[in-house]
């Protein structure tokens, strides 16, 4: 089967427990998503702290359309587009910065921090009804952008559910992100990593959840944790690593029973801890955490304490483009290049109020799992470049998505579990979104297969 | 419109216990004069291309690290995220996984070709000597070729009457780009 994916009903691509190849190799498709999907949906762009000051300014794409976020002289948080009006060139070419306005390098067409065009050079020439006040004279806004307790969200729809609608119940994913800080606030910080690979940007997705592929993909790095020994010296950031590595070794036992697996719907899912060694980084006997645990309970007193550190959550997807792990700080936007292209840009965050050493482990926990150059994250980068070279072969059409398939379990928060941890009904999930998306321009499921 | 950025140190100090430099004590160890630092890091980049990551490993002294940094001019690699870091317990854990036929990210293996220049010392005392070198490094996989060049900094000590390496910081040219995945040390 290979077909017109422009027409027709998208259905046609799956079948019960199954998805036809095509999704993941076809260029069409994939400029089909960044219409369908990447347009309309609501897209991870920055954290307000990546622009505290008026003036900071800080780059991103949403799909492939490159974007500023700015902080505005009034304190707004913008997102616009990073395109003069003019001749259409990109106006900001660093990633990050302060600048008290935008000048497009090409004729000097100078803009507000708002995108609103403030001069333009030479300006007589241009026709008698040329006015700096039109507002097609701008770099233009984003239609939709929302700022939800620092995330910055933006859509290029301009109508469509809001950013809570959308987010439903994940919501309580970024809320964790913000309520494990002392002083209920975090900040970006720390650097980014900015990891590559030749494949679809619905793989990765489709990895971070899959509580059954560590135990056999990460079993170099298992193997060799599980044989270094602990005389050697460490100044402390080896050890986060060597725990971590350890512990994706847990047996297939665990994984498959201790996890759990939620989705919501438009596509998110977040998978649940998997952590029992009682020395990591978030463990109650690391001496780090406990000074960490008596800051939180100064702030917000035991009890809320005790609620936050019961709300353990490795993965949360938030459908498309960005997964965070508010245990452990971090937060990854994927950014779609090309059907076989995908950068993902992996960031940390410091939790105001906790103690010093505590984000020190967070950048160390960074390095080991989301690293370039991880024990980890490498051999998940091979398996990414090894699907697309298989997907060449049109020996198998139809992919398997099918462990627990009809098995879900309702959840009280309107979505739907995994029988057992290691069930791919977050990958159903995602296709039902993306199966939304493409038919109908949102979400919305149109069929109750999966 | 750029940011503005801290001027860069030339030399590192990650590690709190980073040995003390004193211009009062520049004596350097008879041993290491430069032609035999060059020797020194000419033997490096070979057992490096020929695989022998144990026996590089074997430089390395009970507490060194090595680090190549994720941005130019990166302070130190405890509150900004590093491509590497790894002390020397993760240094050995890297270095035994390197040699497993389950690294399914060196299935099949890297092939690479290292060149090492322009070796000065930048500093000595009576513990040992800093040196800064430029390299290039070829890695072949799997019908695609990288090209990785950058600055090095070896921090050179006298172990048991043998050169170690009490630390190693690179800095590659391209490393805030995004990167394919990185398996082989530079």
């Amino acid at each position: 089967m290979s077909q017109e994916p422009t027409t027709g009903d998208f259905a046609r691509f799956f079948k019960p427990g199954r998805v036809h190849r095509q999704l993941y190799t076809d260029p069409a498709i994939f400029e089909l998503e960044m219409e369908r999907i990447f347009s309309a949906a609501w897209i991870y762009v920055g954290h307000e702290s990546q622009v505290k000051k008026p003036g900071d300014y800080f780059s991103s794409l949403i799909g492939r359309r490159p974007v500023v976020m700015t902080r505005d002289t009034d304190g707004t948080v913008r997102v616009i587009h990073n395109q003069c009006a003019h001749r259409g060139a990109l106006v900001v070419a660093t990633e990050h910065g302060n600048a008290p306005e935008f000048t497009c390098c090409y004729h000097g067409w100078t803009y507000h921090l708002d995108g609103r065009l403030k001069a333009v050079p030479l300006n007589h020439g241009y026709p008698r009804d040329f006015d700096l006040s039109n507002p097609k004279m701008a770099m233009q806004p984003i239609a939709r952008v929302t700022n939800y307790r620092g995330f910055v969200f933006a859509s290029l729809a301009s109508d469509g559910p809001s950013l809570e609608e959308s987010l439903g119940h994940m919501t309580t994913s970024l809320d964790d992100m913000i309520d494990r800080a002392p002083d209920g606030e975090i900040e970006a910080a720390g650097g980014v990593f900015k990891h590559a690979y030749d494949g679809n940007w619905k793989v990765y997705f489709e990895n971070l959840c899959d509580a059954a592929h560590p135990l056999f993909a990460h079993r170099s790095s298992i193997e060799a944790s599980q044989a270094q020994s602990d005389d050697v010296h460490s100044d402390g950031s080896g050890e986060i690593a060597i725990r971590q590595m350890r512990q994706n070794g847990a047996p297939y036992s665990f994984w498959e029973s201790q996890v759990g697996i939620w989705t919501y719907p438009n596509g998110h899912s977040y998978l649940g801890d998997y952590h029992d060694d009682s020395k990591l980084v978030a463990a109650l006997k690391d001496p780090v955490f406990r000074d960490y645990i008596a800051a939180l309970e100064k702030k917000k007193g035991k009890a809320e304490t005790k609620r936050i550190l019961e709300v353990r959550r490795w993965n949360s997807n938030i459908y498309p483009n960005v997964s965070l792990m508010s245990q452990f700080q971090q937060l990854r936007v994927v950014h779609p290049i090309a059907v076989n292209r995908t950068v993902v840009h992996t960031y940390n965050f410091r939790l105001k109020g906790a103690p010093e050493q505590m984000f020190r482990n967070t950048i160390s926990f960074a390095n080991i799992v989301n690293g370039t150059g991880s024990l980890v994250l490498t051999d998940d980068l091979e398996i990414y470049n090894r699907i697309d070279m298989g997907l060449s072969s049109e020996g198998a059409e139809w992919l398997q998505i099918g462990r627990g398939y009809q098995s879900d379990l309702p959840d009280q928060h309107g979505g739907r579990k995994g029988v057992n941890s290691t069930s791919e009904v977050y990958i159903r999930n995602m296709l039902d979104a993306w199966q939304g998306y493409m038919s109908n321009g949102h979400a919305a499921p149109v069929r109750a297969a999966s | 419109m750029a940011k503005k950025r801290k001027p860069k140190t030339s030399l590192p100090s990650p590690r709190r216990s980073a040995p003390p430099r004193s211009r009062a004590t520049r004596a350097t160890p008879l041993s290491l004069d430069l032609h035999r630092c060059e020797q020194f890091l000419q033997q490096e980049a070979r057992l490096l291309d020929e695989g022998k990551f144990g026996d590089w490993l074997a430089l390395f002294t009970a507490d060194a690290w090595y680090w190549v940094p994720s941005e130019p001019g990166q302070d130190n690699p405890h509150d900004t995220v590093s491509l590497i870091y790894d002390d020397r317990r993760l240094l050995e854990t890297r270095v035994r996984r390197l040699a497993s036929p389950r690294m399914y990210s060196q299935e099949p293996r890297s092939r690479t070709s290292r060149m090492v220049g322009s070796v000065t010392i930048e500093d000595t005392d009576r513990t040992g000597v800093t040196l800064r070198s430029k390299f290039l490094m070829i890695e072949y996989r799997r019908n695609s070729q990288r090209l990785f060049g950058g600055t090095a900094l070896h921090r050179l000590v006298m172990a048991g009457g043998a050169i170690r390496i009490a630390w190693k910081r690179v800095d590659l040219v391209n490393c805030d780009a995004p990167l394919d995945g990185i398996t082989q040390p530079f």
